[in-house]
């Protein structure tokens, strides 16, 4: 990937939970790039810090029990982890836009879903109501609301599911933002709808040029649209790559294990094999390798010091060493 | 919700009797018989009659123009009062429900505090402090009647906070006077607008307890308290004066009461399905 290219990059992100009275590191040394036209997929099970990952860069964890640790947020070249309040909740929704994994309860029942998006455009926009809900209106239309002007003054609860996904979507791009995060927002939809709003994203992606964060903990939705793919698990990038080279040459034994444990078209598997063991808890975080419990290559060396994020080969990096050691031994 | 309300007939008779009352109160010059001011020791006393339906008080007044007048002092200040109460009270709950920490626990203290003293003492205290007069008869009513408020709105708003469409509103960069303003209030503005309709039976009770004891509206002006009190003395010989007034708080109250349990029950459908 080009560099100059990149909008919003990641350095060696540390995010820390406040449990029982101590700090413990959530998102732990993640560090991503993502540039203009481009969706980066962040795949990983439930706990693996994606979702967390993405509140950080927009400020979003509660105050009280959540702390950035270090590391650098990069929106096209400008660190946001120092700025203030103020400037950040400027960029929110403006420069960078978020949409959730639930559509239904992500509207506020008690206002026209057009006001909601003309809101969310006045709220960085110097503009009049009507002049907001004219573009908001346009923002309708362009997530292909069927009948939008008519539909303009429903409420969110005179809509589907899908719909209101599609809302959101309209909000989320009603400034067009240069990166746009997307927490799961498909998981919550039935399996047409689904494929329908993934389809409706990567156009709007093109159209507009953003840059997609996309984190799911779906595979198959990764290889329908992602460019590049980034596996977290405890907290921490595992493995990184184009999409084509990750489900090629999965080179961590856990990105191995996620693909076995998938259903594939296009490979003729007789036995899905689930993952056995569970992530750490992040109070219980092993000195080593994170993986080490549950990895079939185990070695001692594992369990005593924490890998490091290792390029294999162009644009593919690896956290283990296992794995890094015999691709060496090969070239 | 409209459908809900329209079904209940009780409701309709809360409706009804009030509008009655309002209706009464907004038209007072050309319903009343008499002037309810004037006096005239030639009737003083005069038992209910063709001429003066309700009969006379102790200087002469017709006491059914009294009524009549009376309702518009009780609806005023129980109207206003509450309603300065419901913006002050919902307000401070919202603050306090959203911003929690030190702030929430500052506001619930003095909610605690006003919460301590009786209605009608709190109420007397204020109004003593203040002096006898409109105005401030409705500010010691809107504060014995804040706290309510403060709570009712308090608790919608640590559930609603952690919404998911507020989440949402924080994450397209909307401050929090934004978020607890347009996202948070609308939600839970039902509740509060019942608990209002409830809590005016009991300031217009207030009114007329405070008027009772004479820290209301100074005389000569009718105000149903007040005509009790001056009734009072005459009981025995008089029952119209103490009477009728009575009967105009008690149907007041009681069509308030019905009204807000009405709004109450049509906006909550839980409520609904069980009596249906």
């Amino acid at each position: 990937m080009n560099t100059q290219d990149t909008v919003l990059e990641l350095r060696n992100l540390r995010t820390e939970f406040r449990v029982g009275g101590a700090w413990h590191a959530a998102v732990r040394d993640v560090s991503l790039a993502v540039g203009k036209n481009e969706t980066l997929a962040v795949v990983g099970e439930s706990g693996s810090g994606k979702s967390v990952t993405a509140l950080s860069v927009l400020r979003l964890l509660p105050e009280a029990g959540a702390r950035h640790g270090g590391g650098e947020i990069l929106l096209e070249g400008r660190d946001l982890a120092p700025i203030p309040e103020k400037q950040m909740a400027a960029l929110r929704g403006d420069a960078i836009a978020m949409i959730f994994q639930e559509p239904m309860t992500s509207l506020n029942p008690t206002m026209t879903v057009g006001d909601q998006i003309a809101e969310a455009i006045r709220q960085h926009r110097h503009l009049s109501w009507r002049e907001a809900r004219a573009l908001a209106l346009e923002a309708l239309e362009e997530v292909k609301i069927p009948a939008a002007a008519s539909r303009f003054g429903d409420y969110p609860h005179q809509f589907s599911g899908g719909m209101r996904q599609r809302v959101m979507i309209a909000m989320a791009l009603a400034c067009k933002p240069k990166v746009l995060l997307a927490d799961e927002p498909t998981t919550a939809l039935d399996v047409t709808i689904q494929a329908q709003i993934l389809s409706l994203l990567s156009e709007l992606k093109e159209a507009h040029g953003m840059a997609v964060v996309f984190i799911t903990h779906n595979l198959g939705v990764v290889a329908q649209i992602a460019d590049r793919v980034a596996v977290m698990y405890a907290g921490e990038v595992v493995e990184t790559a184009d999409v084509k080279t990750l489900f090629e040459r999965p080179t961590h034994p856990y990105t191995e294990a996620l693909l076995r444990a998938m259903p594939r078209v296009d490979l003729d598997t007789a036995v899905l094999e689930p993952i056995p063991g569970s992530v750490p808890a992040i109070t219980a975080m092993p000195r080593g390798c994170a993986y080490a419990s549950r990895c079939p290559l185990r070695e001692t060396r594992c369990e005593e010091q924490a890998p490091a994020l290792e390029a294999v080969s162009q644009d593919h990096q690896v956290r283990c060493v296992v794995r890094v050691e015999s691709n060496k031994r090969h070239i | 919700m409209w459908q809900a309300l329209c079904k209940n007939r009780l409701s309709w008779l809360g409706i009804g009797l009030l509008l009655l009352i309002v209706l009464a109160a907004v038209f007072a010059p050309w319903l009343a018989p008499h002037d309810p001011l004037s006096q005239n020791i030639a009737y003083r006393l005069e038992p209910p009659s063709a001429e003066f339906w309700l009969g006379t008080d102790s200087y002469g007044r017709d006491v059914l123009s009294r009524l009549i007048y009376g309702a518009r002092v009780s609806l005023l200040v129980g109207f206003v009062a509450i309603l300065i109460a419901m913006c002050i009270g919902s307000a401070l709950g919202i603050l306090a429900g959203y911003v929690g920490g030190v702030v929430d626990q500052l506001i619930m203290g003095l909610v605690d505090v006003l919460l301590s003293f009786p209605t009608l003492l709190l109420g007397l205290m204020v109004a003593a402090m203040l002096g006898a007069s409109l105005e401030n008869l409705i500010i010691a009513i809107a504060i014995t009647e804040i706290a309510p408020f403060v709570r009712v709105a308090r608790a919608p708003t640590i559930a609603l906070k952690q919404r998911d469409f507020v989440e949402a509103g924080r994450a397209l960069g909307y401050g929090p006077f934004r978020l607890m303003g347009v996202h948070i209030l609308p939600n839970m503005i039902s509740d509060v607008v019942v608990l209002g309709s409830l809590w005016m039976a009991s300031a217009i009770r207030t009114e007329a307890s405070l008027s009772f004891i004479g820290l209301g509206v100074p005389p000569p002006a009718a105000t149903w308290g007040s005509m009790i009190r001056e009734g009072f003395e005459n009981i025995l010989d008089a029952w119209w004066l103490t009477v009728f007034p009575s009967i105009a708080i008690l149907l007041t109250v009681l069509a308030l009461n019905l009204l807000g349990d009405a709004l109450r029950d049509a906006i909550d459908p839980k409520l609904r399905s069980e009596r249906s």
